[in-house]
């Protein structure tokens, strides 16, 4: 190390890429001010856009200047928008009066996780399949615990997603540097291995095409596809990563959606403990969205290459880089999972899942393929030859509904649109609607294919 | 409520027996992957049979984790704890140990959590996902009552779930390729985080230290400020003021000095000021006082040791827009990434508690609890000082660094825990500069400190 004696001058040149727009920094001029000597982290520079959610939002502000008076209906982001049942918002509210009293004031938590709140996640997500309480940690939220993986991976491991996929895993592993370089021309970052999905697979990858990788990210049912595995497909899965030594990064963020007998815990496949983690979430289970809350099962036989067991380093993680969940969120999460919290969430998980059946509807008697809205609250509609940022920009443009572009999830979802079945009852109608007057009798140009 | 009875804190986390040093687990690890006919030469290590023909994935193990040394500090004075409770069920443990909040949040905090919560079942109140960078109140709150007259505006800042998780969120934007400083001692997650993150080679046993990164030395000689002549050039330098663990608090002259030297050597100050409020002399509370900070500083800061929120989970971090890589890119541009990617936004009750600790109520119920925490420093400072010992901090900070000179810091701890059955921290836990050092901290209910002062008067006297 050696010491610098003249930082960097005034005019250190400045070439932005033109992707990267971030209105927040409106008014920082180019070339203004001095730079530091740090050099900025490849593996930033590798990210090709900005995240994709921050993303729709964007459009969907640009948009509303643009028509300030419209009714903008957003099944964009996957975002909640029932109350949370009365009970459990007021344990979380009691919680917070008694944090004022001597009795009731609580410090730091456990890193894990409180640990009555384990134990009922336990058992009442991993009852029959035998998950011990100390293999569950509780966090502020999967996409978080994917980052927190990511970490306690490194940056040496291969990873594999489904294509297309929920983009945190692939993000993060950019961030993390596994990635390799994007290849401009197949939209891809050259380490991963992306795992097409689509109906000619029955949106289940073809595990005999699939190169080896450390490690399988896995969601279902899935995030944006809708499709929830079968135990057939899962146990293929299973097996997969036993033949290969893979881990399985299984995230069942939706599982309280599944409809069918589809498994809704990768645990639920024999062998999976020693192949598999699981990340999970209150969020669509119980409108934690703002809440933050969520948790992730390693179990204790998962082992390292050389035989040592993961449970210790994400242990070691968690407790170094994290300092728990709120209290507050996690006495909201236990009521949650009373059996009066469950029934009352149960509740407003059939409402988004009847929207869902609804917007299926609409999307099927408009002669579309659509996929998903079954197991899990978003609708995967499928305009062949198309570019789905265009579709979303006429759908946006003529019926004013954000919704998502496929491609935002990987080359996979280039023709396809995902729309999110959270919302109020009257909007998804109002929605269907306007779908409805938009793609019947020819008229968008979306369907001359 | 029998909810808060449920929900009781374990400071002894319920894994952490379980989860020793890896040194501990060489043994083992070495015997599952032994062949079955060796198994006799290795009969002494008990595994049981299953363990033995144990599947094992091919994943190699992140070779940075494997660089720690042991468990994260502060499980492991918990583990000590609970061993001790173990040995004395019914000793009345005090623990000055981690520097956990007591006493209990003001009404007029927990009431606006309480009515976020409510609001969260009407169809008015209810709020899904928050913008990641935190509620715009609570940005614009954090914004005018900490850096006013700063020049450090709304957009600056990014609102966290703690200090701790935004550590390591900067390591992430950092990546693996930059060098770091830190005082010696420090906080452990600054070292720890970047050993995680790769930046550093392998822990040294010899100087207790890990190979690349630069430990600047804090020591009453130098009145813990490290003497920036003798410090390499790093990319980042960690900065924590007032310090945990030695409670001193830089001078406006040291932090002018500080950022001339990150300005001469084009770094990045990772500025610490969880604990500015403690600040009983004039010294600088934020980095951004000193001109030309913002163009090479960071500042991060917790609502853990204000508002007692060390469960509830709530601070900020400070990225100037002026702040560059040496490319020009604007540090605040990645952060925000990595906000987006790696992180959902604080719980938005946790938030709603924030913003109304920074109503004038919830300013002078804070400094209240502030002040009670500052008493009790003061009487464990006079303790120690009639019983002779030097004692240093106390002053502007939560923690009480005693110096125990020529002596081993595991042992102090361990043998004031036996003999008085307080829970302290031992120094050598914040790095090598630490050893002969014994940090108290001040959080604890009133009798608790004193019946503690009384214990540590009965053995030093």
């Amino acid at each position: 190390m050696y010491k610098l004696s003249a930082c960097c001058s005034m005019s250190c040149g400045i070439s932005l890429p033109p992707k990267m727009i971030l209105a927040s920094l409106r008014g920082h001029k180019q070339g203004n001010g001095r730079c530091t000597n740090v050099p900025r982290n490849v593996n930033l520079e590798k990210l090709q856009n900005n995240y994709l959610f921050p993303e729709i939002s964007k459009r969907e502000l640009q948009h509303l200047e643009k028509y300030p008076n419209a009714k903008v209906i957003s099944l964009g982001i996957g975002d909640t928008t029932e109350p949370i049942p009365e009970q459990i918002s007021l344990s979380m509210a009691n919680y917070a009066h008694a944090l004022s009293t001597a009795e009731g004031y609580r410090g730091y938590g456990a890193e894990q996780g409180n640990q009555v709140l384990r134990k009922a996640i336990a058992e009442t997500f991993y009852k029959d399949v035998a998950i011990k309480d100390t293999e569950v940690f509780v966090s502020d939220g999967a996409q978080c615990d994917i980052s927190r993986l990511q970490l306690l991976l490194g940056s040496k491991v291969t990873i594999a997603v489904q294509d297309p996929s929920f983009p945190a895993y692939i993000d993060s592993s950019v961030i993390i540097g596994q990635a390799g370089d994007f290849q401009d021309k197949t939209g891809k970052y050259q380490n991963i291995e992306y795992m097409q999905l689509g109906p000619q697979n029955n949106f289940f990858p073809n595990l005999t095409i699939t190169p080896r990788t450390d490690i399988i990210f896995f969601c279902s049912p899935n995030n944006p596809t809708g499709h929830a595995a079968t135990r057939k497909q899962l146990q293929q899965l299973v097996e997969f990563a036993r033949d290969n030594g893979s881990i399985i990064i299984f995230d069942s963020a939706y599982a309280t959606y599944v409809s069918d007998d589809s498994p809704k815990s990768i645990f639920e496949i024999p062998g999976a403990k020693e192949v598999a983690i699981e990340i999970s979430s209150f969020s669509k289970f119980a409108g934690f969205t703002g809440v933050r809350l969520g948790w992730t099962v390693v179990p204790e036989e998962l082992l390292f290459s050389g035989g040592f067991p993961v449970i210790h380093d994400f242990n070691r993680i968690v407790c170094t880089c994290f300092n728990g969940a709120s209290n507050i969120s996690q006495a909201g999460g236990l009521a949650c999972l009373s059996s009066e919290g469950f029934q009352a969430i149960r509740a407003v998980i059939d409402y988004y899942k009847e929207n869902a059946r609804i917007l299926v509807d609409t999307f099927a008697s408009l002669g579309l393929e659509v996929y998903g809205g079954v197991n899990a609250p978003y609708v995967w509609v499928h305009f062949p030859g198309s570019k789905s940022w265009n579709v979303f920009a006429e759908i946006l443009e003529k019926t004013h509904i954000i919704t998502v572009p496929g491609s935002g999830f990987g080359p996979g979802g280039a023709e396809y649109i995902r729309i999110s079945a959270f919302g109020r009852r009257e909007r998804i109608i109002e929605a269907s609607w306007r779908l409805e007057k938009l793609f019947s009798m020819g008229k968008s140009p979306l369907l001359t294919v | 409520m029998s909810l808060a009875n449920n929900l009781s804190t374990s400071m002894i986390s319920s894994s952490s027996s379980a989860f020793l040093a890896p040194t501990s687990f060489n043994a083992r690890t070495r015997s599952v992957s032994v062949p079955l006919k060796s198994l006799n030469i290795v009969k002494c290590v008990a595994t049981p049979q299953e363990q033995q023909i144990a599947y094992k994935t091919k994943v190699s193990r992140n070779a940075n984790i494997a660089k720690l040394q042991a468990g994260y500090l502060f499980p492991e004075v918990a583990r000590r704890r609970a061993a001790h409770l173990l040995k004395y069920p019914n000793a009345q443990v005090i623990s000055l140990g981690i520097g956990d909040t007591t006493e209990p949040i003001p009404d007029v905090i927990t009431s606006a959590m309480a009515k976020r919560s409510h609001a969260l079942s009407t169809l008015e109140g209810y709020s899904g996902y928050g913008a990641e960078q935190g509620e715009k109140a609570v940005r614009a709150a954090l914004a005018s009552t900490f850096y006013g007259n700063l020049g450090i505006e709304e957009e600056d800042i990014f609102v966290s779930d703690g200090a701790k998780c935004d550590i390591s969120r900067l390591q992430v934007v950092f990546g693996s390729n930059v060098t770091m400083a830190v005082q010696d001692p420090s906080y452990p997650a600054y070292v720890d985080s970047s050993v995680i993150m790769g930046q550093t080679g392998q822990f040294q046993k010899d100087v207790e230290k890990y190979a690349n990164i630069e430990y600047m030395r804090c020591t009453p000689e130098n009145g813990f400020f490290p003497d920036l002549s003798t410090v390499a050039r790093t990319d980042i330098i960690f900065f924590c003021s007032p310090n945990n663990p030695t409670g001193a608090a830089a001078t406006r002259e040291q932090l002018t000095r500080l950022v001339q030297f990150a300005k001469d050597n084009g770094s990045i100050i990772v500025y610490d000021s969880a604990y500015a409020l403690y600040m009983s002399d004039e010294n600088p509370r934020s980095i951004f006082e000193i001109p030309g900070a913002k163009e090479v500083a960071i500042e991060t800061a917790s609502f853990s040791k204000y508002a007692g929120f060390t469960g509830v989970r709530l601070g900020w971090t400070v990225v100037p827009k002026q702040l560059l890589f040496s490319d020009g890119f604007p540090v605040a541009k990645d952060f925000n990434r990595i906000v987006c990617t790696c992180f959902n936004g604080a719980s938005n009750i946790s938030q709603a508690g924030g913003l109304a600790c920074l109503s004038p109520e919830g300013l002078e119920a804070m400094q209240e609890v502030i002040g009670f925490y500052k008493e009790n420093t003061k009487i464990i400072v006079e303790t120690f000082n009639s019983l002779g010992f030097k004692v240093y901090g106390g002053q502007n900070a939560p923690y009480v660094w005693v110096h125990f000179p020529g002596r081993n810091s595991w042992d102090v701890f361990s043998e004031i825990l036996e003999k008085t059955h307080i829970v302290t921290t031992p120094g050598s836990g914040f790095g090598p500069g630490g050893e002969g050092f014994i940090r108290v901290s001040a959080f604890g209910h009133r009798e608790n400190v004193l019946e503690a002062c009384r214990r540590f008067k009965q053995l030093y006297n």
